[in-house]
């Protein structure tokens, strides 16, 4: 009990601290942050429950006013604004990245990869544009459009989100929570 | 860890916290049915509001809206292009005024009542084994613990940099999730020695 209790707290004081990590610019001035990798990552190794859980505790803090959003952005201003769409699809990200490394009996590194995918950027991104769509005034195809620069960045994360919960299995192998 | 509440005393601040939290839900409602003079007006009430609290804190309210900015880019040249100013008016203004006025409730509440706000919400969530000792704690646990993992990365960035001519990159986060997951350990464990968390 305490042991689950304590594993959401930390892993969303992680997604905080990799919210403060600085964003990288790709060529066409499109920043992308570490902080999606960390939805990701709750999945992947916390496994689907814990996971959401972990995330939803991180969307209530910065709803209560903590400024770890990536860029320092906290409050309930974020959840006015155009990208609430992901901020309220994090926790369903989590939750499917985690329930395919669960479920899926592949090597950890394809299972993390897949569920990373699934649930990072398709799953994400079914809640993120018609939230886009929905703020910004648009139709679905225009937000989708929008919202393409940042598909490289996030399938990055997706290889990134593999190895790491690959290398956590590797190097510790009892660690991984997801597959006890 | 410092949270987003302004230091300056309005005397917003001394409103409830779940009065406001209702007000702003009917407001943000109500934006989305007003045309544009009606979100002109609305506009200038929230901006007027804010600025009437003060030059410090118009200025943190104004680096809060700030990162919208890249949308207000993107819908100017949009209807700029599509020759649809009136509609990109309609959406910039309520964009812009739904995000004052939610940054404005969490500038003028302390993190205790919002904390205590989220508590009054969750209680139906009791029987669900979710008591408000356990969402009290985790709440304290989490923000204890982000200047701690935050140090953690940094201690590992600097052994990296010791050790590789390279600059540290993803996989410090192999360690750095490890780290998290012992730290999750130590504390369950001192947390059992302190009669648990139930």
């Amino acid at each position: 009990m305490e042991r689950k209790l304590t594993h959401i707290a930390l892993f969303a004081a992680l997604i905080a601290v990799l919210g403060l990590v600085p964003p990288i610019m790709l060529g066409s001035g499109v920043p992308i942050t570490a902080q999606s990798l960390g939805i990701m990552l709750c999945g992947t190794v916390l496994g689907s429950r814990k996971g959401a859980l972990a995330v939803l505790l991180f969307l209530a803090l910065v709803a209560v006013g903590l400024p770890i959003l990536s860029g320092g952005r906290g409050g309930l201003g974020v959840f006015a604004s155009p990208t609430v769409g992901f901020l309220v699809g994090f926790p369903v990200a989590a939750f499917v990245a985690g329930l395919v490394v669960e479920r899926w009996s592949a090597p950890v590194g394809i299972a993390a990869g897949a569920g990373a995918a699934l649930g990072g950027i398709v799953v994400l991104y079914a809640f993120g544009i018609p939230g886009m769509a929905a703020m910004l005034g648009k139709t679905l195809p225009e937000a989708a459009l929008l919202i393409t620069p940042y598909l490289v960045g996030d399938a990055i994360k997706v290889v990134l989100a593999a190895l790491i919960t690959r290398g956590i299995a590797q190097m510790r192998p009892g660690a991984l929570l997801s597959r006890p | 860890m410092l949270t987003l509440t302004s230091p300056v005393e309005t005397p917003l601040h001394r409103l409830p916290a779940g009065g406001k939290l209702a007000a702003l839900c009917l407001f943000t409602g109500l934006l989305f049915t007003l045309s544009l003079p009606a979100l002109a007006v609305a506009f200038l009430a929230i901006a007027s509001l804010t600025a009437a609290c003060g030059r410090q804190f118009a200025a943190q309210a104004a680096r809060m809206v700030w990162p919208l900015w890249p949308f207000v880019a993107v819908l100017a040249v949009w209807h700029g292009w599509t020759g649809d100013v009136a509609g990109g008016a309609v959406i910039v203004l309520r964009l812009i005024t739904a995000v004052m006025a939610a940054n404005l409730v969490t500038m003028t509440t302390r993190l205790s009542d919002m904390i205590a706000v989220i508590e009054t919400l969750a209680r139906p969530l009791r029987h669900l084994a979710l008591s408000p000792r356990i969402l009290a704690l985790s709440i304290a646990l989490m923000i204890r613990f982000v200047p701690v993992l935050a140090e953690r990365m940094g201690q590992i960035s600097s052994a990296w940099r010791a050790r590789s001519p390279r600059r540290p990159g993803w996989r410090i986060l192999i360690p750095a999730t490890l780290a998290a997951l012992d730290d999750a350990d130590h504390v369950a464990e001192a947390l059992r020695a302190r009669g648990g968390a139930g």
